[in-house]
């Protein structure tokens, strides 16, 4: 069988196929919302108005979406290589352990200072927490899957114990840290942008967003323009032709890891120096696992990774929006919406491929012999 | 065109009737725990539950996803002229603060943390007062001297409750052992009844045959191995004994929901205060729960013993050392 579904023109590939995704699965969740009783459309106009049609909103979308571009990237990585991190999630964590040991060491010192060294210890951080279930794959063959996701469980059993007897405030309920002094924290966006006259009321996105956007650039560089690159690329598709080719494909796996495990626990940045000023418990909130969605949807490919975090920030700014305007959809119908988009967009996405490809294929002999 | 005026008029008059009646429009947000966590949002739930049908005002609720909301949907209220604003649990603290200072004139209120703003009413309970009653009882209910306590996540506040328990524990029998397990380390430990049913045998095989939980809806696992294996769990935060009737001592009550009901019900009336609420003992604010379904278990010589040590609590002859204060327990 030919395949015809592979010769399908790129607009049609990158354009049309995910948009027909996401229309099925928002026909669905359509669906689902009718079903409890309200009115689907008016849920869609509340969703997008929440997260694009307010500036605070954009700015609460781009946030979310700054998290996600780096689980995602982390993942698409570790693909690449053909491994499967789960463990974002918990190398996040360890990273921002990394960003706030060293605020709270340098605390009052001003941001533009502290940052480059946030970034190298948070990716520091979470490299390191990568090390050990990338070491245990390579070399012992341990599989990454179980070992990233009970890495996932020591980081949170780590950070509990940190929080509660170490780095905790005496005489306070919440296992977190002090909050940093105000000149160590990253300014956000709307103190650089409310001058200019553009208001992003109360939204947290920071500079990170760039930062975000830089590693996706760099993580693009790496996988189709160095030689490590296609190294990994190589192990990632066929480990004995790496062998054959004089890789070894353990320190491809080991490279990989302690490249996806910085690029996590970057995510880090974001949340505990630029949003909270505090190490919390789960300050992560699932976004290591939102990036094993995001790296699948997108691709695994850089630019793919940017525009399904910035849709997954959509659906998780509109959805918040829409639960609180409308009460009989909680939070629990969010996850439901999102879940569904996941499944159509991400797991279902090549069930619209044959029929399309053929489509094409009829058109294009049509066309031929006219 | 005066038809049409009168009309109008009227529309207005229909429009702006509920609008005077409710002149308060309350709010609620939940923590991470979800509204129905069948223990502590869930008992504010039902405060505000109470005060919708007693007061007929409505209200709104948000339960959060992830901690970048908790400030976002504070605010959301504020813009919305909510007010009283009531946050739950010890997490909101810092994001009330912030919000409430950027609405001076909305009222605020938090439950488990202290929020030092002349808008915000902190409500703080004395758990370590009811902890102290249940374990008296536990303490005399236990025929092998050793009782059990299982707690969900391994943080100051639990073992504030697991404190006071030893406490009233030890004040009955010097020498009793109690076992002290956490279910876990992560949110997932408020929320492990399979979990919490396994530390609870594993306690009964060391010999408990008394276990109280201060796990949220852990505890549902707690109570469960406790009734399966014929001995005796203590309920926490809602009156719990209903769940297993005879099997269950009897349950810390820790009344969230009075406290979300006064928070609403003094807006309302206008005799809303700002301030520290210090719910103990004394107060009201927590208590051991007797009802039908345990009363066979309570001995005249548990009650007298337990309304001897609630007394003295709450005339000071008896001070119950609170975790939180050193962050020791000197049992």
């Amino acid at each position: 069988m030919s395949a015809p579904h592979r010769d399908l023109p790129p607009l049609v590939d990158y354009v049309v196929v995910p948009f027909l995704n996401l229309a099925v699965a928002f026909l669905v969740a359509g669906l689902v919302v009718l079903a409890i009783g309200e009115n689907p459309l008016q849920a869609v106009a509340i969703m997008l108005h929440g997260a694009l049609g307010y500036p605070e909103g954009v700015g609460f979308t781009l946030y979310y979406t700054t998290g996600f571009v780096f689980t995602g990237l982390s993942v698409a990585v570790a693909f690449h290589a053909g491994l499967f991190n789960i463990g974002s999630e918990g190398q996040a964590t360890l990273g921002g352990l990394g960003v706030a040991l060293l605020c709270l060491t340098f605390d009052g010192a001003p941001w533009w200072l502290v940052l480059p060294f946030a970034l190298a210890a948070s990716a520091l951080f979470g490299a390191a927490w990568a090390f050990v279930p990338a070491w245990l794959q390579a070399r012992r063959g341990s599989h990454i899957v179980i070992t990233t996701i009970m890495f996932n469980y020591l980081a949170a059993t780590l950070m509990v114990w940190l929080l509660v007897e170490v780095l905790g405030q005496p005489g306070s309920m919440s296992p977190e840290t002090k909050t940093f002094e105000e000149a160590t924290r990253l300014p956000f966006l709307r103190d650089f942008l409310t001058p200019l006259g553009i208001d992003l009321g109360q939204s947290p996105v920071n500079p990170m967003v760039f930062v975000a956007l830089l590693s996706a650039v760099f993580v693009w560089l790496l996988i189709w323009r160095t030689r490590f690159g296609f190294e990994l690329r190589t192990v990632g598709q066929n480990p004995t032709a790496a062998v054959y080719a004089g890789i070894d494909p353990g320190n491809i796996v080991i490279a990989a890891m302690l490249i996806s495990g910085g690029l996590s626990g970057l995510m880090a940045v974001n949340e505990v120096m630029g949003v909270q000023h505090r190490l919390l418990l789960e300050f992560v909130a699932g976004a290591g696992f939102v990036g094993i969605a995001v790296a699948l949807m997108g691709r695994s490919h850089p630019f793919g990774v940017v525009l399904s975090a910035l849709l997954f920030g959509i659906l998780y700014q509109g959805g918040a929006e829409l639960a609180f305007e409308k009460p009989s959809i909680s939070r629990d119908m969010i996850v439901v919406i999102q879940a569904l988009v996941i499944l159509f967009a991400g797991a279902l996405e090549h069930m619209f491929r044959p029929a399309l490809g053929r489509l094409f294929a009829r058109a294009e002999t049509a066309g031929g012999r006219a | 065109m005066r038809k049409t005026t009168f009309g109008l008029a009227a529309l207005a008059a229909v429009i702006a009737a509920p609008v005077m009646a409710a002149d308060i429009q309350p709010a609620i947000l939940y923590d991470l725990g979800g509204k129905f966590d069948k223990s502590f949002n869930e008992a504010a739930y039902a405060g505000a539950e109470k005060f919708k049908k007693d007061a007929g005002i409505d209200y709104r609720d948000f339960e959060i996803q992830n901690d970048a909301q908790r400030e976002q949907a504070l605010r959301n209220f504020a813009r919305r002229g909510n007010s009283p604003i009531v946050a739950i649990g010890f997490t909101q603290a810092s994001s009330v603060e912030k919000v409430a200072k950027e609405f001076p004139n909305l009222k605020f209120a938090i439950v488990d943390m202290v929020v030092d703003l002349p808008n915000v009413r902190s409500i703080v309970f004395k758990e370590q007062e009811g902890s102290y009653l249940v374990g008296v009882l536990a303490a005399m209910a236990s025929k092998s001297h050793k009782v059990g306590f299982v707690g969900g996540m391994d943080i100051p506040l639990i073992r504030k409750f697991a404190c006071g328990y030893v406490g009233g524990v030890k004040a009955v029998d010097a020498k009793a052992e109690v076992f002290q397990n956490m279910t876990g380390t992560t949110g997932a430990a408020w929320n492990d009844p399979v979990k919490g049913g396994e530390l609870t045998k594993s306690q009964i095989d060391r010999g408990a045959d008394v276990i109280y939980h201060a796990a949220g809806g852990t505890g549902l696992g707690v109570l469960q191995a406790a009734a399966d294996a014929g001995k005796l769990g203590i309920g926490v935060d809602s009156n719990q004994n209903h769940l297993h009737p005879g099997k269950v001592l009897t349950s810390m009550t820790k009344r969230v929901d009075v406290a979300i009901y006064d928070v609403f019900k003094d807006a309302k009336d206008d005799k809303w205060t700002a301030g520290v609420k210090v719910l103990g003992l004394k107060e009201g604010g927590v208590g051991w729960a007797l009802d039908d379904h345990n009363k066979g278990l309570i001995s005249a010589d548990m009650k007298a013993a337990v309304d001897k040590a609630e007394k003295a609590i709450i005339g000071g002859s008896v001070v119950v050392h609170d975790y939180m204060a050193d962050k020791t327990c000197p049992y």
